[in-house]
């Protein structure tokens, strides 16, 4: 094999970077050497009265609240106010087919080389090479350089599956709820674990809204971040219902979702008991969440995501609503979502995989 | 790794003798087996006496005690890689640590010796957590936890029936794997161990593997056998078919089985051009068994392994 790596495309025309913030975008400094080429979707949470300045040399566009409810009118509601959420908003509005989105307060981490971590980069590389979802590789991707499917993997199933997530990883303050947080103030995330991996099919996980990167064209209008924030009973949640509806149709429709690299370093812990307060419902909540993802199943007409989405914001009606009224109103608000979604991206055909319904 | 407090005695190392001569192997494993019982199969097919070097507390069995206690006619065939198996059958210790004869010990970033057997039994002495995936991996090493989203109500996890390690230098690739990339070699050190999600498949490698006999011992049986299987490992499919056999019945009872740490050090051994012409038989079974392993139900009255 040759020595050189083969590089990475860019995919500066087919990506946008997605940030919610609500303070500034400092951050920004640190990230240009890696972001600068891409053209960035800011969407400004909180006053929108608040000037919020962008570092000179970015290509971008800003949305505060106001720019939100004239863009979407009636509809507006389903996007969240004072909470992160409101970041699937500049999904929405987004051209491109490649989305990455990271929080205000990550910066970039370092490999245990020393090496600074072009995090864009690492999940491109993801997102361009297939998952493995129905057979799992001990070693990890077998498509990464260094490595390979092991003995005993079944030849029929590798070359894969298209990827549609990629989720990345936290060193320093690590992603725990509000109980752990109290519990372990001081603990950090200080273990670089070289793998990326594709989740199993059928396996749920808690995607962090974080370090996370997609292809909007094969499953953006999944990435609903729902009803969090001012108004709402619940907060902390919006990754998480975004990622279970997600992995549900990825299984569906025999898309990859992977985790691991690319690490960031993510460097303000936020207030345990704020978050307590947030959580809180959510915690016991998930217990019939939990149950409620894992059962369902979709019909196979459904051979598109808005069409998936559209039957799950039904099954979350018929069996949510009644532990509490909360999902009575989500399932309305994902439906409006959708409804926006195809307002502003009328491609025509809907979002689908190219080659059917899954297996 | 945290110190584990398990009794030496509750623990057998079980080794497949597939060449004669096993000086080296057992000194370079000697810091971390001295303190364990060892039981050597030498296998059956294998001519002349077994070279092993003194100092160690072990049972050695040959083709004569296989003979005297399955019959010489018996359906299963304890040859070649196969002859492990007898090892877990005749062993009473709770915990059963699996090494290949080819394996010696990784080092770590400063040359220390990674006791792999240690990390064997970590793995199966903590909970393992097949239901929901943590994506800071297991949640019980130390300096980690559960994530922000995990069900509190999946947080004490199952028990561990598996422990599947991994290999550095030469991994467990097959036949044409290792012939398109015959200087490929596995570098890469992925500090982690995770659980392998309930329904999902894996092919489980004999190389490097624990587990805990009193759970699933007698799931693993050598059932699967090509009929021109071999001497190299790229040249059998009896761990890959044991090991799924492990996986339907771990999630069918519940439990659980881990990947990742520990890893070994794998050596040369053998020309895997010449194990393509033996090679492909087991591939296109593999088509054929693996649909069936993934829709295969036990029912609910079978509670044991």
């Amino acid at each position: 094999m040759a020595a050189s790596k083969s590089s990475t495309p860019l995919l500066k025309d087919e990506l946008d970077i997605v940030i919610p913030t609500i303070r500034n975008l400092d951050f920004l400094e640190m990230w240009r050497p890696f972001f600068q080429p891409y053209h960035l979707i800011i969407v400004q949470d909180g006053d929108p009265s608040k000037v919020i300045k962008v570092p000179d040399g970015f290509d971008y566009e800003l949305y505060n609240r106001n720019d939100i409810n004239k863009i979407l009118g009636p509809k507006a509601n389903c996007i969240s106010f004072k909470d992160s959420a409101c970041r699937c908003f500049g999904y929405m509005v987004s051209k491109k087919k490649y989305i990455f989105t990271i929080d205000d307060d990550c910066f970039v981490a370092k490999d245990p080389t020393g090496k600074e971590i072009n995090a864009l980069e690492q999940h491109i590389k993801n997102l361009l090479s297939p998952s493995t979802p129905f057979f799992f590789n001990t070693l990890y991707d077998p498509y990464r350089d260094g490595t390979d499917f092991v003995r005993g993997y079944p030849f029929s199933l590798r070359e894969g599956v298209p990827t549609a997530v990629s989720h990345g990883l936290w060193l320093n303050i690590p992603d725990y709820d509000a109980p752990t947080q109290l519990v372990k103030p001081l603990e950090r995330n200080t273990r670089y674990v070289d793998a990326v991996m594709t989740i199993p099919k059928g396996t749920l996980f808690p995607m962090c809204g974080m370090n996370l990167a997609f292809n909007r064209e094969l499953i953006g209008p999944a990435m609903y971040f729902g009803l969090m924030g001012d108004g709402q009973p619940i907060g902390r949640y919006d990754d998480m219902w975004a990622g279970w509806c997600t992995k549900v149709i990825c299984d569906h429709l025999g898309l990859g979702v992977k985790t691991g690299l690319p690490y960031i370093w993510h460097s303000k812990a936020s207030n345990p008991f704020v978050n307590l307060k947030k959580e809180y419902k959510g915690i016991y909540w998930q217990e019939e969440l939990i149950p409620f993802f894992q059962s369902l199943t979709l019909p196979k007409d459904c051979t598109t995501v808005q069409k998936c989405y559209i039957e799950i914001s039904k099954q979350v009606k018929l069996k949510l609503g009644k532990v509490d009224d909360y999902f009575n109103k989500l399932a309305d608000a994902m439906l409006k979502w959708i409804e926006a979604w195809d307002e502003l991206n009328p491609s025509g055909a809907s979002t689908g995989v190219p080659n059917g319904p899954a297996k | 790794m945290s110190q584990v407090m398990i009794k030496d005695d509750e623990v057998d190392i079980v080794i497949g003798a597939l060449q004669s001569d096993l000086t080296s192997f057992m000194e370079e494993w000697r810091p971390v087996f001295s303190r364990f019982h060892l039981i050597i199969v030498k296998d059956p097919d294998l001519n002349g006496e077994l070279k092993i070097p003194e100092g160690f507390n072990l049972n050695l069995y040959t083709k004569s005690d296989i003979d005297k206690l399955v019959g010489s006619s018996s359906s299963i065939s304890f040859s070649g890689y196969s002859c492990r198996y007898f090892g877990y059958l005749v062993s009473h210790k709770k915990y059963i640590i699996s090494i290949d004869d080819d394996c010696i010990p990784a080092r770590d970033g400063k040359g220390q010796i990674i006791d792999a057997v240690a990390q064997h039994i970590t793995n199966l002495t903590t909970p393992a957590t097949p239901f929901f995936f943590n994506t800071l991996y297991d949640p019980f090493s130390k300096g980690t936890d559960f994530v922000r989203g995990y069900p509190f109500s999946l947080r004490s996890g199952v028990e561990c029936g598996l422990s599947c390690g991994l290999w550095l230098n030469l991994a467990d690739y097959d036949a044409p794997t290792q012939a398109l990339k015959p200087d490929q070699r596995n570098s890469r050190y992925v500090d982690a161990v995770l659980t392998v999600p309930t329904r999902a498949m894996m092919p489980v490698s004999g190389i490097n593997i624990g587990f805990n006999s009193e759970l699933v011992g007698p799931a693993l049986l050598p059932a699967f056998r090509l009929t021109k299987e071999g001497k190299l490992r790229w040249e059998t499919v009896e761990d890959i078919w044991t090991g799924m056999c492990v996986k339907v019945v771990c999630d069918h009872l519940k439990l659980g089985v881990k990947s990742g740490l520990p890893y070994f050090c794998r050596q040369e051994r053998g020309s895997a051009i010449e194990s393509l012409k033996k090679e492909w038989e087991g591939v296109k079974l593999m088509e054929d068994v693996v649909p069936f392993f993934q829709s295969v139900r036990l029912s609910e009255a079978a509670v044991t392994a």
